[in-house]
């Protein structure tokens, strides 16, 4: 399972590894903006993303877009400070499968992660 | 400044910083920011934009910056950390998130963080807008959020106290 993790604060990537890593995930690819998870993606598609929104160059809902234009199907989630419904709307319009805002626990962010590849990989055996 | 922003900033220091940070804040009286500007190591600064221009700033001495970020990276950041300046910039962009979600019916943009490392430096934002001082303590010691916002549209338009 490779993951890959889209946040321009390293703190918070640091943060979100090691809650991967308590999950027993190691292929773990790092981007600190839209420009470069896109690269990222384009090359190898990850199985699962986790897209920060505020971000410099390419923010993380243009991102999601532009992934989903040619992937209906990877699992991503937003973590993001943006937490009105509004934008929580826009996310899943955009194609977001799940939604954690921060300030989060470290529980609450395992939780979600679980639940999103679960869901995934149920729906890929279903299908 | 109207009392209900001063609460929703409140409202999101100490949820920031106990989820983040595991680390309760005791916050004190808001005061109007005055002549005598604090002086300050460290200052993280989001701007806002849209409906209500401003922005918030968050400022921490050396010592009770690096335990504060240490606290939320879950290993040790010293002021030459390379990290240090990212921990402090995301706590204060999620202090800014969480009171922006409150300003219902308001769509308001945050900059991406901006954090000065200086040792005794001050910050001067417009004479134009109010500027509020809320002294927090916790057990890293004091620092103080400083915030300052207009409305680019009437009051009225705003609804505030909703929560996600
Ligand atoms: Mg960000």
């Amino acid at each position: 399972m490779n993951i890959l993790l889209v946040d321009d604060s390293r703190t918070i990537r640091n943060i979100q590894k090691n809650v991967l890593k308590q999950l027993g995930h190691t292929d773990i690819v790092e981007a600190e903006d839209g420009v470069i998870a896109y690269a990222i993606f384009s090359k190898q598609p990850p199985d699962l993303m986790l897209v920060d929104w505020n971000m410099p160059n390419m923010d993380g809902i243009t991102l999601i877009r532009k992934v989903r234009e040619t992937n209906k199907t990877i699992p991503i989630i937003m973590c993001t400070t943006e937490a009105e419904k509004s934008r929580v709307l826009e996310a899943i319009k955009a194609g977001v499968n799940n939604y954690i805002v921060k300030p989060f626990t470290v529980e609450s962010l395992g939780e979600k992660i679980s639940q999103t590849m679960a869901k995934a990989t149920g729906a890929a055996a279903a299908s | 400044m109207d009392v209900r922003y001063i609460n929703a900033f409140i409202g999101s220091i100490c949820k920031t910083f106990e989820t983040m940070c595991r680390m309760p804040v005791t916050v004190g009286k808001p005061e109007k920011k005055g002549n005598n500007e604090p002086k300050t190591d460290v200052s993280s600064i989001i701007g806002f934009s849209g409906d209500a221009a401003g922005s918030v700033i968050l400022h921490f001495s050396f010592d009770t910056a690096a335990k504060i970020a240490t606290s939320f990276a879950g290993i040790e950041i010293t002021p030459k950390h390379p990290d240090f300046a990212d921990a402090l910039g995301e706590l204060a962009n999620m202090v800014a998130g969480g009171a922006k979600c409150q300003f219902q019916g308001l769509n308001i943009s945050v900059s991406l963080p901006n954090v000065i490392v200086g040792s005794n430096h001050n910050v001067s934002a417009s004479k134009n807008s109010p500027r509020v001082i809320i002294p927090c303590s916790t057990e890293a010691g004091t620092f103080h959020v400083e915030i300052g916002m207009v409305l680019t549209q009437p009051a009225e338009a705003i609804r505030l106290g909703a929560q996600m």
